[in-house]
């Protein structure tokens, strides 16, 4: 269990290369770590299905662990589950407004335009902001407008 | 699936650096990005499951003859009227094509399918908020909204163009078929496009574009796949 431990806070270590302050633990990307004779076993939840950061991320991780004295690692895909803006830790949205992203809404499994306009304005916390366009500077953002203090601002979309 | 979603892509993709304004720019650019994301992991489905080559291969190495894709998704981007129409009408048939296979009984395609549905979700919601505000909006941009839309309907059809398979596949409970998804397409459309002020076009059968499943293509399908593929065959064994 400690060394099972040891690995999640490598894991904690290793960032989203499109939102640099948000680690794979943050965004619930992980959801299984084995050891075992053969080594590090870690299971990765891909988040956009067309997320360019994917394969980095992948190689990311195997490189931390093994930087860390980790001889043999294997990084597979899980397709067991989905991934869901939900898994995003509470950590995770506080990280991502400190960062100047809006943080997705819990959806519970329905999305639509209310959960995708729905948004708190990640600079003065207002929520009387407005949607200006579904698609941002990457795959998982959208952009808004603050209607209080007068500032665009992108979001983490929900899904 | 798989061809469509990488010829609109490639498609859709021609509009970066060159949208009407920014945001559509990057809207498509995205939308893109997407579709050829949705076509590497259908490919990927049929390497891993149906021993097809691996994704690159299949989609960089095949003769015009051998493409699935509907006429539709070939067609040259024209005018911004017609690329929206376009997405309006291909990414609504996607999202429902992705619902129905949701059920589906081939479990991993029914788990990719309830992936895709959500990020298909940004895709018609952003279709439909421009089909609408240029449909209402002025006598020009409505009049270029309907053209586009009598263009691209007869086309929009192929994508509905039943295959051998139809039947087999319904029967092991794998997809629901084409007529059932043209069905649903059309009840969920045409409230929207009634709203926007714009009209389907009547139809006689026959004036149906069909043949893209069968892999009968228009002229513009080689020069795209001439473009697509050029750097691929520069050295198809490189590593990138």
């Amino acid at each position: 269990m400690v060394m099972q431990q040891h690995i999640y806070d490598i894991l904690a270590t290793v960032m989203d290369p499109e939102i640099p302050t948000l680690s794979v633990i943050d965004l619930g990307m992980i959801t299984d770590v084995r050891m075992s004779d053969d080594g590090v076993r870690i299971r990765l939840l891909p988040t956009f299905v067309a997320c360019p950061a994917t394969s980095y991320i992948k190689s990311n991780i195997s490189e931390a662990l093994r930087h860390a004295g980790f001889e043999s690692v294997q990084v597979d895909l899980e397709t067991e589950m989905n991934w869901t803006s939900d898994r995003i830790s509470e950590i995770g949205r506080k990280k991502l407004e400190a960062f100047g992203l809006g943080a997705p809404v819990q959806i519970d499994g329905v999305l639509g335009l209310d959960q995708i306009e729905q948004v708190a304005c990640p600079h003065c916390g207002s929520s009387n902001t407005e949607i200006r366009s579904m698609f941002g500077s990457t795959l998982c953002r959208s952009i808004h407008y603050c209607l209080d203090c007068k500032q665009g601002f992108e979001r983490f979309k929900p899904l | 699936m798989a061809d469509d979603e990488l010829m609109i892509g490639h498609r859709n993709s021609e509009w970066t650096g060159l949208g009407p304004i920014l945001e559509e720019d990057i809207a498509f650019s995205s939308i893109a990005q997407d579709q050829i994301g949705h076509a590497l992991a259908n490919y990927g489905l049929l390497n891993e499951h149906f021993g097809e080559a691996i994704p690159d291969v299949i989609a960089f190495s095949r003769n015009e003859k051998e493409f699935h894709s509907s006429q539709f998704v070939e067609l040259p981007i024209g005018d911004y009227a017609f690329s929206l129409m376009r997405h309006f009408l291909f990414d609504h048939a996607e999202s429902i094509r992705y619902d129905m296979l949701t059920l589906s009984s081939f479990a991993p395609l029914a788990s990719l399918a309830r992936k895709i549905k959500g990020e298909l979700k940004y895709h018609t919601l952003h279709a439909d908020l421009w089909v609408k505000r240029l449909g209402q909006g002025m006598e020009e941009s409505h009049a270029r909204m309907q053209t586009a839309l009598n263009e691209a309907f007869p086309y929009a059809l192929g994508m509905f163009e039943p295959s051998k398979y139809d039947d087999e596949l319904k029967s092991e409970n794998i997809f629901e078929g084409e007529t059932a998804l043209q069905t649903k397409w059309l009840e969920t459309i045409t409230p929207i496009l009634e709203r926007a002020n714009l009209q389907l076009p009547k139809l006689p059968i026959k004036e149906r574009m069909y043949g893209g499943r069968q892999g009968y293509h228009t002229e513009y399908l080689q020069p795209l796949l001439d473009e697509m593929t050029e750097v691929y065959r520069l050295d198809p064994a490189a590593t990138w």
